[in-house]
């Protein structure tokens, strides 16, 4: 009795999952197909989210809404590279190749994040 | 000349890091703080701050120099409007220094976006001071996009690599060193191993009475590492100073005054003449901090400096934009 109810409740949790997960990557084919890029924001010396996992093709969005300016660039500083960017300037790179993306603000190193390309 | 022994605290009864038998470790707030002043191996402490005047030991010294840093040039949010009126305020303050300074040292971030007209405007504000000669090292808001060209265009001329150099002048030795160049992500400052062999190397020759002034924007000690604020591999530059009987280390970037003594060496941070800062870990991060538009002028300042020879003595006094509260911190070591 009690084992069949804990596996009932088990699928519970998973079909739940899945549907959260399906969820979530209609809600980034719906993006993607409205053309609206993924937005990091940059405010308070962080870049939120501090880590994105995206499909491969996804353009990401940096928008600075920090009082002071920052920069974005990819760890190995080839990758992608921003110009400074002010309060409320953009940067938009697009994750053509899977891997693991590592970047940071040139002008404030201890700034970092990391997009998740699959 | 004294044997120093190592940095340490030996009494410590009033547990505020100081050891009235001598040894100094003392940390000066900008605004609020204690100030502690060697005066012939005795040694005193007084706070100071929210308008209480200290009467400054002036030494008419042998040379003269003011420090500015971080102006900033182009920033124009809240925290302060009109950085151009409060960089021209800095300079009527130094032409108004009783002991005129000889030259001015500009510890970096000169401009806020590495924006040409911005380093333009600078240098003509400049051009008003009564110290007609001005060093510079370079911020890391001066090397954006370009990795420093347009900076070691203007200001970097005689400077080595990416805009370092050194200089004498009445028997003083100055370092200029670069800090902000070749930064790496999740890193603080960093001088590279071109320029920390070229320091060696124009040590080398110097007598260990020679004394020694260094400046770069970024602190060369560990004032706060989760902003950013030291240098990687300062340790190294450090033990290239170590024999030398009076260092000073001048420096800008975090926007308040702080002050270090570890033996020999003096490590004094200026204000920034556009806006001020938050003390460490009083603030989520180390950005412009807004304050009431009649204490602005009093969190941001210039720092005079002077040297009088023999004594091995280095006065350096901070003061504010304020015209009416003159609040003063001075630290003077004598050897």
């Amino acid at each position: 009795m009690k084992a069949a109810i804990k596996l009932s409740g088990v699928v519970c949790v998973l079909a739940m999952l899945l549907a959260v997960s399906a969820g979530s990557f209609a809600d980034l084919a719906a993006q993607k197909t409205a053309g609206a890029p993924l937005q990091v924001k940059i405010d308070n010396f962080t870049f939120a989210p501090v880590q994105l996992t995206v499909p491969a093709g996804t353009t990401v969005q940096w928008v600075n809404r920090d009082d002071i300016p920052h920069t974005v660039v990819s760890e190995d500083k080839t990758t992608f590279k921003s110009k400074a960017l002010d309060t409320d300037d953009n940067f938009s790179y697009t994750f053509a190749k899977p891997g693991t993306y590592s970047y940071f603000c040139s002008i404030h190193p201890k700034m970092t994040g990391k997009v998740v390309v699959q | 000349m004294t044997e120093f022994k190592k940095d340490e605290i030996l009494y410590d009864h009033n547990h505020d890091g100081i050891d009235r038998r001598g040894f100094l470790k003392c940390m000066a707030w900008a605004g609020t703080g204690t100030l502690c002043v060697m005066k012939g191996g005795v040694l005193e402490s007084f706070a100071f701050g929210g308008g209480v005047q200290l009467d400054p030991v002036k030494m008419k010294g042998e040379l003269s120099f003011a420090q500015i840093s971080d102006s900033h040039m182009g920033f124009n949010k809240p925290a302060n409007t009109d950085v151009v009126g409060t960089l021209k305020a800095a300079v009527d303050k130094i032409n108004a220094l009783k002991h005129k300074p000889e030259f001015l040292l500009h510890t970096g971030d000169i401009s806020h976006l590495s924006k040409p007209e911005e380093f333009d405007t600078v240098d003509q504000i400049i051009k008003g001071a009564v110290a007609k000669q001005v060093f510079f090292v370079p911020g890391e808001h001066d090397v954006i996009g370009d990795d420093g060209k347009q900076y070691l265009e203007r200001y970097g001329k005689n400077a080595l690599g990416d805009g370092w150099y050194s200089f004498d002048t009445k028997g003083v030795h100055f370092v200029g060193l670069v800090n902000v160049m070749n930064l790496k992500a999740g890193g603080l400052g960093s001088l590279g191993p071109d320029q920390l062999g070229w320091l060696e190397r124009d040590l080398q020759g110097l007598s260990a009475s020679t004394p020694v002034i260094v400046f770069a924007h970024i602190p060369l000690w560990s004032v706060y590492p989760q902003w950013g604020w030291g240098t990687e591999d300062s340790a190294q530059a450090l033990g290239y100073l170590k024999r030398f009987g009076s260092v000073a280390v001048l420096n800008g970037h975090i926007h308040q005054t702080m002050q270090k003594v570890e033996g020999n060496v003096t490590f004094h941070t200026a204000t920034s003449t556009a806006f001020p800062q938050p003390q460490p870990g009083q603030a989520d991060s180390p950005g412009p901090m807004k304050v009431p538009a009649e204490q602005l002028r009093t969190l941001l300042g210039i720092t005079d400096v002077q040297f009088k020879r023999g004594k091995h003595a280095l006065a350096i006094v901070d003061s504010n934009l304020n015209k009416n509260m003159s609040s003063q911190a001075e630290s003077t070591q004598s050897y």
